[in-house]
């Protein structure tokens, strides 16, 4: 039966249940070890392309394109979260 | 930027964002399914699939100047942003020959770091000026 879930500002998921499986666990737990570290202020801006929306267009986005001008670069949660 | 897909993004500011912005978001609105460049930039938990609300700045060399990270719950204060990114401009501008001290804002006075200003911090500001 689905129960009715409180709606916070987090966007809510889900994943599998049971049990774990063993080696995934270890092998996700080593990768993250590498991957986890915050990019250093002073240092350059990782570079990416992103699909977007804007002002009535579907659009491609590269960051590197933006060289010569000031970038505020915002990530948020979800849309049609509340803050 | 969020793990959104664009499509959503479209309704969003179509059927929320555009009754408190007219005309709607000025800026794109980027997708990133699966959190890969919020897992370069630090900010894409894989526990909850999302991405934390994180802004950074970004100076015209592609250098990260400054960054933010606050947990969903908490919005972020646009003014403050504003006035970090007239701070960098105003390093930026006078090569470094000017440092905008604890509390700054456009308008009050910075400091030119130097040999003559070497523990002489507290003639040219006061803990006062820390606070708006």
């Amino acid at each position: 039966m689905a129960e009715e879930a409180a709606v916070g500002c987090a966007r809510p998921t889900g994943g599998p249940v049971g049990e774990e499986n063993q080696n995934e666990t270890l092998q996700s737990q080593e990768t993250l070890k590498e991957e986890r570290s915050m990019i250093k202020v002073g240092q350059k801006a990782p570079d990416f392309i992103a699909p977007g929306y804007h002002k009535g267009a579907f659009v491609n986005v590269k960051l590197s394109d933006y060289l010569g001008k000031w970038v505020l670069l915002c990530f948020y949660p979800g849309d049609f979260t509340f803050v | 930027m969020s793990i959104d897909s664009m499509f959503v993004h479209k309704m969003w500011n179509d059927h929320e964002l555009e009754h408190m912005v007219k005309g709607g978001i000025p800026y794109p609105m980027l997708s990133d399914a699966g959190g890969k460049v919020g897992t370069v930039y630090g900010v894409y938990d894989e526990n909850a699939g999302v991405e934390a609300r994180g802004r950074f700045i970004i100076d015209p060399d592609g250098v990260v100047q400054g960054y933010e990270v606050l947990t969903p719950p908490v919005g972020r204060n646009v003014n403050e942003t504003f006035r970090q990114l007239q701070a960098f401009q105003l390093v930026r501008e006078t090569k470094g020959g000017e440092a905008t001290p604890s509390g700054w804002r456009p308008g009050k006075k910075t400091l030119k770091p130097g040999i003559n200003l070497v523990g002489k911090v507290w003639k040219e500001w006061k803990t006062t000026d820390a606070f708006d």
